[in-house]
């Protein structure tokens, strides 16, 4: 058996992540070519590196099928009921910043708050006969979020891509996704609301709480996260 | 697992059977519902209740999470008046906090649509549920969101604030900050300061984008602005909403207590009337007021359909298990799934699995 350790298998998230692997003196890569999925580690024995899509880490932890896995806090808590009892955060990466927020039109002058975007809320009902549509992929997030905040009225529609146009569009009234600097809320004319914090979230390292450990496995893990400085 | 699910199953029959007794007749429902009726009437926080599951061709659907909205809808298409009715089968609970509590369980129900003299309506369907349960000893507690919802428009203010009262009669937390805001005792937010002092509201607006447009923004901050220049609510109509959330006696007491709340804020004062009818309908079968639990606020964050009396019925000594039976009045619920038709309707469930786990009903 061998230690799997799960990494978003592209881009960015990616490239960070070999980074930080490899300043703590693990190098981590791809085995061959650029477009082979199939990874190499070195600095230390027995951890295979499993590349797989950022949005199936969460799930491939809570199955056990890997053991560790680097993935934003976001996509945990979206995709996880219960996620503390299933994965355990072993260190925050310190990159691949993002906060969920929930965003309106810059021209809703007359919203800055959850309690205004209620009260929006009832009388868009009101006049368009259909609940103000706000649009997203982190749909449990967002729907705990907002019956938190006690607005009624809304409707989440799915969004998988491109959601700050959905407004412009008029495929959706309201958004909640993910943001680093703003900038493109900014450019389609969206504004945050004060209180429209819905998540932090950044690149973290997760342990599973179900992947099967053998003896070996459990030395192998200790090793790592004392070379990679995390308690 | 298996040996359960039966029993459950021969538990539910003999309820059912009783239920036919007391004259319902038995209906069936499909066990997927069109997500579109459900998701209009509870909005979107039913998806975090319920399971969705779609096809190319119907769209959305959901796994029954209740009897009540189809056997409504069955009712209002072809029913004859009065009627009764009574079901058995499986309900589903999307549970994703809590892996103890079941997703799949039996519900056997009975409903009573009638015109004529809710109060012995309601007093009927709570002693039938009542002596089925009587041999497991559980406690009852009772409820009527109807007078709050009195309360509320009996209030000396705006029919705005009122209309916001009401919409979050079932979000006690939302409720409490309204209240709080309309009587002056929470600051108005600093960002709503601002827009109503701004000469031009509009000046850092930039493009208006989206459905709702620029004159529903401007309505909305007149509204806001009239609502500023509202007086608040009194301190003493606070107190009044307070002591009307506050009740908790048995049913003799809190009918007391709530006709000397009555004696100043006259609009509970019919509301407070049903509930005496209702005690006397239920002494007349046998319940006693002095022996009834009654809770102004009982169900108030769980049974949002519910618009009178309401009720239900739990094993103690045994927090871990959920209510065995619960019900209550939904007159609101068939105006909205009556398509311009209504009538008042009162009924109740009962979780035969509960029932077997607590010793069976006898």
């Amino acid at each position: 058996m061998s230690v799997k350790l799960g990494v978003p298998s592209k881009g960015r998230l990616m490239e960070k992540t070999f980074d930080w692997f490899g300043a703590r003196g693990i190098r981590l890569g791809r085995a061959g070519s650029e477009r082979e999925y199939a990874g190499v580690v070195e600095g230390i024995e027995g951890v295979d590196l499993v590349l797989l899509s950022a949005g199936e880490i969460p799930r491939e932890l809570a199955a056990g099928r890997i053991h560790l896995g680097v993935t934003g806090t976001d996509l945990v808590r979206e995709k996880l009921g219960r996620w503390d009892t299933r994965v355990v955060e072993l260190a925050e990466l310190g990159f691949g910043h993002a906060d969920l927020v929930l965003a309106v039109p810059r021209a809703w002058v007359d919203v800055s708050t959850l309690d205004d975007l209620d009260g929006a809320a009832a009388a868009f009902r009101a006049r368009h006969g259909f609940r103000l549509r706000i649009a997203t992929k982190y749909h449990r997030l967002t729907r705990d979020f907002l019956r938190e905040g006690g607005v009624a009225d809304y409707r989440l529609v799915d969004s998988q891509g491109a959601t700050e146009g959905t407004v412009k569009n008029e495929t959706a009234e309201a958004i909640a996704d993910i943001t680093s600097s703003g900038d493109t809320l900014r450019a389609n004319h969206l504004k945050v609301l004060d209180d429209g914090l819905i998540l932090k979230s950044q690149a973290t390292l997760f342990r599973s709480r179900e992947a099967p450990l053998s003896e070996a496995d459990r030395a192998t893990i200790t090793r790592l996260l004392v070379q990679l400085q995390v308690d | 697992m298996s040996a359960t699910r039966a029993a459950a199953r021969g538990e539910a029959a003999r309820l059912m059977a009783r239920f036919e007794a007391a004259g319902a007749q038995p209906v069936e429902t499909t066990i997927l519902q069109p997500a579109e009726v459900l998701l209009d009437l509870y909005g979107e926080d039913i998806r975090a209740r319920a399971y969705v599951t779609s096809d190319t061709l119907r769209g959305e659907q959901m796994l029954r999470p209740d009897f009540t909205v189809p056997v409504v809808q069955m009712h209002m298409a072809e029913g004859a008046e009065p009627a009764r009715y009574t079901y058995s089968g499986e309900v589903f609970r999307r549970q994703e906090d809590d892996p103890e509590r079941a997703n799949e369980y039996l519900q056997v129900g009975f409903e009573v649509f009638e015109r004529d003299a809710p109060e012995a309506a309601d007093a009927e369907v709570f002693a039938l549920i009542h002596d089925t349960l009587a041999p497991l000893g559980l406690r009852a507690a009772t409820g009527d969101i109807g007078i709050l919802a009195a309360a509320v428009e009996g209030l000396r203010t705006t029919e705005r604030r009122k209309a916001a009262l009401r919409r979050h009669i079932w979000r006690p937390r939302r409720f409490r900050a309204l209240m709080d805001r309309f009587a002056g005792r929470a600051p108005v937010p600093e960002s709503r300061r601002a827009v109503l002092a701004a000469a031009d509201p509009f000046a850092d607006a930039g493009p208006v984008i989206g459905l709702r447009g620029r004159d529903e923004i401007a309505g909305r901050i007149e509204a806001l602005r009239a609502d500023a220049e509202t007086p608040p609510v009194s301190d003493g109509e606070l107190a009044l909403i307070d002591a009307i959330l506050a009740v908790r006696e048995t049913s003799d007491n809190a009918l007391e207590r709530l006709r000397d709340i009555a004696v100043d804020m006259a609009a509970i004062g019919p509301a407070v009337d049903r509930l005496a009818a209702r005690l006397d309908a239920l002494a007349a079968r046998g319940i006693a007021p002095e022996s009834l639990e009654f809770e102004a606020s009982y169900g108030r964050a769980q049974m949002e359909y519910y618009d009178g009396f309401v009720f239900g019925f739990t094993a103690e000594g045994r927090p871990d298990l959920p209510p065995v039976a619960s019900g209550g009045r939904y007159d609101a619920l068939t105006r909205r799934l009556g398509q311009g038709r209504e009538i008042p309707a009162v009924g109740g469930v009962i979780r035969p699995g509960l029932v077997l786990d607590l010793g069976g009903a006898g």
